[in-house]
């Protein structure tokens, strides 16, 4: 559990880097990381389906980007960008690519479908975290004027 | 019209240095919107793909255009063209000093040296390869691989003008550097080895770009963007096929 924490919050560090995120944002981009994969991982390893704890990492990357954006006054994409990287399926990728490679299209095929569907909840935790922060903002503003 | 003339180009220079580092199309939209608002008082029009910016004033004669060769990606310099739209927007800063500013973050390089990105980039490889349930033994042979395979991607992209090439090559590799270890007693696994280096190669900025533009009704970036992350997942399972195949 605590070598996952480690790891995780290190691999999105390092993409900062490799993607040149101002430094003073490097901790925070970690940190995004880091949250957005231990969602994954404690519900994956609660026997929870593989595709909706994707979804629910996706969603708090961006729900945390969105936070971070919003009160270091940055682009959103620098803290999800490093965030989302983890959950990219690639693993699940390489295995379908092995079975595609030797012939066994029944299997690649069913893992194919998942990377897919792992891809697709990803995009649909972004939005839908997209989706809350335009509300709450709207809401606040017709709570303050 | 001199005044809208010189809007323009500013205005097109910073839409330039965010397209070209990895900004969303909206993001670039918005910023050359503002910043011709505060420069002018006219509304602007532009319209963003990856590859060009086409950008005109409301009731101007003149309609300019940027192509827009080559894209990498340096967050940095986004944030920092960011900044200055905020700034011109307030009012703080004006046309000229907006524009030298501006021609300064162009030129502005990585600030961290590539060694330094190849390092993290090992260290990455290697967490990943315990995120994704490798055993601590595989740590080395994931460092190494990964810091090999990401330095290949760098220099690859520098000397071969083809795309998807670089990335095809270096999975490549780090299959064949994977395949090397577990055959000489180093490592144990090759999955776990080559999926955790092959990491580093993973066209994140792209997918995240791709959905963002696609939520914000630019269908023709998010497609390009979401074809391009396609065709750069797809070399990189093909370099590693190739190892399956060979081996």
């Amino acid at each position: 559990m605590i070598q996952q924490i480690v790891t995780s919050f290190l691999a999105s560090v390092a993409f900062g880097i490799i993607f040149n995120v101002p430094k003073k944002s490097l901790l925070k981009c970690g940190f995004t990381g880091m949250v957005g994969w231990m969602f994954y991982y404690v519900l994956k390893d609660h026997g929870v389906n593989i595709i909706f704890a994707t979804f629910v990492g996706a969603f708090w990357v961006a729900v945390l980007s969105h936070v971070f954006a919003r009160k270091y006054r940055t682009p959103v994409i620098i803290f999800s960008v490093c965030g989302i990287i983890p959950l990219v399926p690639g693993g699940f990728a390489y295995d379908a690519m092995r079975h595609f490679v030797i012939s066994d299209y029944n299997v690649a095929l069913s893992m194919a479908a998942k990377v897919f569907f792992m891809s697709l909840s990803i995009a649909i935790g972004l939005i839908v975290s997209e989706v809350m922060n335009q509300l709450i903002r709207d809401w606040r503003k017709r709570r303050g004027v | 019209m001199a005044n809208m003339d010189e809007a323009m180009d500013v205005c097109l220079l910073a839409g330039k240095i965010m397209l070209q580092n990895g900004a969303e199309t909206y993001r670039v939209e918005d910023t050359m919107t503002r910043m011709g608002i505060a420069f002018t008082g006219c509304l602007p029009q532009s319209y963003v793909t990856p590859t060009a910016i086409i950008f005109s004033f409301d009731g101007s004669n003149s309609t300019r255009m940027v192509r827009i060769e080559e894209r990498t990606t340096d967050l940095q310099k986004v944030v920092l063209v960011n900044q200055i739209s905020r700034m011109v927007s307030s009012g703080r800063l004006s046309l000229s000093e907006a524009r030298s500013k501006l021609k300064g973050i162009e030129a502005m390089s990585h600030s961290f040296p590539v060694w330094l990105q190849i390092l993290f980039a090992a260290i990455a490889s290697g967490c990943f390869l315990i995120m994704f349930g490798g055993i601590w033994r595989d740590f080395a042979p994931a460092f190494v691989t990964g810091g090999i395979g990401h330095a290949a991607f760098i220099y690859f992209n520098r000397w071969i003008k083809v795309h998807f090439f670089a990335e095809f090559l270096a999975s490549f590799i780090i299959g064949c550097l994977a395949y090397l270890f577990t055959q000489s007693g180093l490592g144990i696994h090759f999955d776990t080895i080559t999926i955790g280096s092959v990491m580093s190669l993973v066209p994140g900025l792209l997918i995240t770009n791709a959905i963002r533009d696609l939520m914000a009704g630019h269908l023709v970036s998010g497609i390009s963007k979401g074809a391009e992350a396609f065709l750069t997942a797809f070399a990189i399972g093909t370099g590693i096929a190739m190892v399956l195949a060979f081996f």
